[in-house]
């Protein structure tokens, strides 16, 4: 009914099932998981976000150390807020640092670039929950092209 | 609806209600919520270790009969009883427990194809009992040389002919010793040979074994041989019952027709129609 | 007129009584107490006609396709210059979509029909009514493993599909049409994330595999039990079963990914 080589047959079906699953998930996954492990949050208001949304990156000179986690309007204004989540190893950002937000190549996706600001002696680092507000905008297209024709104009 | 009248007056009970191994008292049946009336007010007796003939024409539903006592239907109406115990007012474990007692040979042998022959002997004991395998390998073989199959327990069951698996079904229905078995048309499509060795079988089983036997067929000239007792089934109920002796001598027309193959009668030749006349001509005057 | 719509709510009253029936074999096949020593060496057989078996038609299916999208997505992407974004396009459609959804309906068109027409066999032959006769369960004994050996093994079955099928990208990407190997797999990490596209897929096979294994056993188990009513059960669950499965593909996505 059921002998030696079957089961050799199914455990080894088992092992090759398990084996591309190992495969797809170190080899073509995203295996720094950022979102596991200790983070805090900080928080930008933006002009305008552009494309950028939830779970886009939070990148420092091209490195990821974090993930947009909501994207809200506040205050009587209505300004877009943006709250990040960032990977508590990189926990010394001092206030003076900036946040744009960048795409990646030229159809690429947008993210959030930060940049880490000078360091003295009057300077605090970034807490969770702390608000970061030297921010650059997205870059939007119409405004682009309009500024683009003023200064042909101006020619 | 009363079945009397259709019932020869000479006829004998076949025993009283306690040595009756299965009693079907008044049963009515229809398949699927009253679309299809099987029986209607049926009745029998089946006697304890004695082989029961069940009789009719065809499609009269007399599978459906087996799987009744079986209790695999239930009718709408009436009791049936095994031993003594209303078979359809158990639970199921008690219900499954019931059936270890009793057994059935389908039409077509029902091995399961993808064992042995020995395996499918096995199977009720493995299944059933905690014996060890050495002796169910005893009992196994026991049973196949009853049968006569002992040195074909290695085969498929695709390997077998038609009478072979038959046998083997036979072998792996009595290898739990059941009181009951139950045969659904065991002579049907066989060569006079194999036709010869299921008659015999089903005789020594009875003789030795003292199993109930209930066989169920249209076979006539083979079952009269060796039935004790004969019902036969016909119009929703039974319509005559009695020794093979008693039936062949009765004057009802049906009971008549039916033991001597007769090609109309009561039941008719002509499918129900217009008379022919009618639909010959009674075409061009309606033009 | 009146005829119709008699006919549309008799057919109404037969799907909702059929799907009754098939919801109560399945329950009756799967709750209760397990027999571990009995149901493993089951098991094992049918894991090994289902899965193992399947195993040959699920590499040649996924490598090909890999390799196909590898193909195609090198001539859409080389116009916009994007061809560093191959990776992640031939991972995130396999391990997403493909991988799971072609896996399901190979799995149907061979494992399910099979199962279906066993199954029917057995009824046709009497088999299932021996068991019952004998005292045993059919619906333990023959559906339930059969039911356990499908929902296990086309998850499995997926995963080599979509393993296999980027390895297949690969192999058109970087070995034949030049994609730089480390971009390749370097974007393809950034992009594909563990919990979003590896186990959303895993999850979808559990429910294709849940739902291909029911409809095949459900089909077989409640055909008429001739040789007519076999096959017919037997397309039926193929269509069927395909059918559902990009249903709640659909479904799913939207769920997943909306």
């Amino acid at each position: 009914m059921e002998s030696r080589n079957t089961q050799l047959a199914v455990g080894l079906f088992v092992i090759i099932g398990i084996l591309a699953l190992l495969f797809l998930g170190l080899r073509a996954a995203n295996t720094s998981a950022v979102t596991s492990g200790e983070t805090y949050r900080l928080y930008a208001k933006f002009d305008n976000i552009g494309g950028l949304k939830e779970r886009s990156p939070v990148k420092v000179g091209g490195v990821v150390v974090g993930r947009v986690s909501r994207i809200t309007l506040s205050g009587e204004y209505y300004e877009p807020l943006v709250e990040m989540t960032i990977s508590a190893t990189y926990n010394k950002f001092p206030d003076t640092s900036s946040v744009s937000i960048l795409t990646s190549g030229l159809l690429g996706e947008q993210y959030i670039g930060l940049n880490p600001g000078f360091i003295d002696e009057t300077v605090e680092m970034l807490q969770d929950g702390d608000q970061i507000y030297d921010t650059k905008s997205a870059l939007v297209l119409e405004d682009l092209i309009g500024q683009f024709l003023f200064s042909q104009g101006n020619d | 609806m009363q079945t009397a009248s259709h019932v020869p007056s000479q006829s004998s009970s076949p025993c009283a209600d306690d040595e009756a191994l299965v009693v079907i008292d008044s049963i009515d049946f229809a398949h699927g919520f009253g679309a299809h009336q099987v029986y209607r007010g049926l009745s029998m007796r089946i006697p304890k270790g004695k082989i029961t003939a069940v009789m009719g024409p065809s499609g009269i539903g007399k599978t459906t009969l087996l799987r009744l006592i079986g209790a695999q239907l239930r009718p709408q109406q009436g009791k049936i009883t095994f031993a003594g115990v209303d078979i359809h007012a158990l639970g199921r474990t008690e219900l499954y427990d019931v059936r270890k007692r009793m057994s059935m040979l389908f039409q077509s042998g029902a091995l399961f194809t993808d064992m042995t022959v020995y395996d499918n002997v096995a199977f009720p004991l493995r299944e059933h009992t905690e014996l060890p395998e050495s002796m169910i390998d005893t009992i196994v073989k026991l049973k196949l040389e009853a049968v006569g199959l002992r040195g074909a327990r290695h085969l498929m069951p695709a390997e077998l002919s038609g009478g072979m698996a038959r046998r083997a079904a036979l072998a792996r229905a009595i290898a739990l010793d059941p009181e009951l078995v139950m045969y659904d048309e065991p002579f049907a499509g066989q060569d006079p040979i194999s036709m010869g060795v299921i008659v015999k079988l089903i005789k020594e089983l009875n003789q030795s074994l003292g199993v109930t036997s209930i066989v169920v067929t249209h076979d006539v000239a083979e079952v009269m041989t060796i039935a004790d007792y004969v019902y036969i089934i016909a119009n929703k109920t039974v319509v005559g019952h009695g020794t093979p002796a008693e039936l062949k001598q009765s004057s009802n027309p049906l009971i008549h027709q039916f033991l001597h193959g007769e090609a109309d009668g009561p039941v008719p030749f002509h499918y129900a129609a217009p008379s022919l006349a009618d639909d010959l001509l009674g075409a061009q005057h309606a033009r | 007129m009146l005829d119709r719509i008699a006919a549309l709510g008799r057919v109404t009253l037969d799907t909702v009584a059929g799907a009754g029936a098939a919801l109560l074999m399945l329950l009756k096949a799967l709750i209760g107490k397990p027999n571990v020593r009995k149901s493993w060496p089951l098991l094992m057989q049918q894991m090994y006609a289902v899965g193992v078996l399947s195993l040959i038609i699920i590499v040649v299916s996924g490598l090909f396709i890999g390799m196909v999208l590898g193909l195609q997505g090198y001539n859409i992407l080389v116009d916009f210059g994007a061809e560093q974004s191959l990776g992640p396009m031939v991972a995130l459609s396999l391990l997403r979509e493909l991988g799971p959804v072609v896996t399901a309906l190979l799995f149907a068109g061979r494992a399910g029909s099979s199962l279906t027409a066993e199954i029917g066999l057995m009824k046709a032959t009497e088999q299932l009514s021996s068991l019952e006769m004998m005292g045993v369960d059919p619906l333990r004994r023959v559906i339930a493993p059969r039911f356990w050996a499908g929902f296990y093994s086309m998850p499995l079955l997926a995963l080599v599909f979509s393993a296999v099928g980027i390895f297949g990208g690969y192999l058109v990407g970087v070995r034949w049409l030049g994609v730089d190997e480390g971009a390749f797999w370097s974007v393809m990490q950034a992009n594909v994330e563990w919990g979003q596209d590896i186990v959303n897929g895993i999850i979808k096979s559990l429910v294709f595999a849940f739902v291909v294994t029911w409809i095949a056993l459900h089909k077989g188990y409640s055909c008429t039990p001739t040789s007519v009513g076999i096959s017919r059960a037997t397309t039926s669950t193929v269509v069927t079963a395909s059918l559902a499965v990009l249903g709640l593909d659909f479904v799913l996505t939207a769920l997943m990914f909306g």
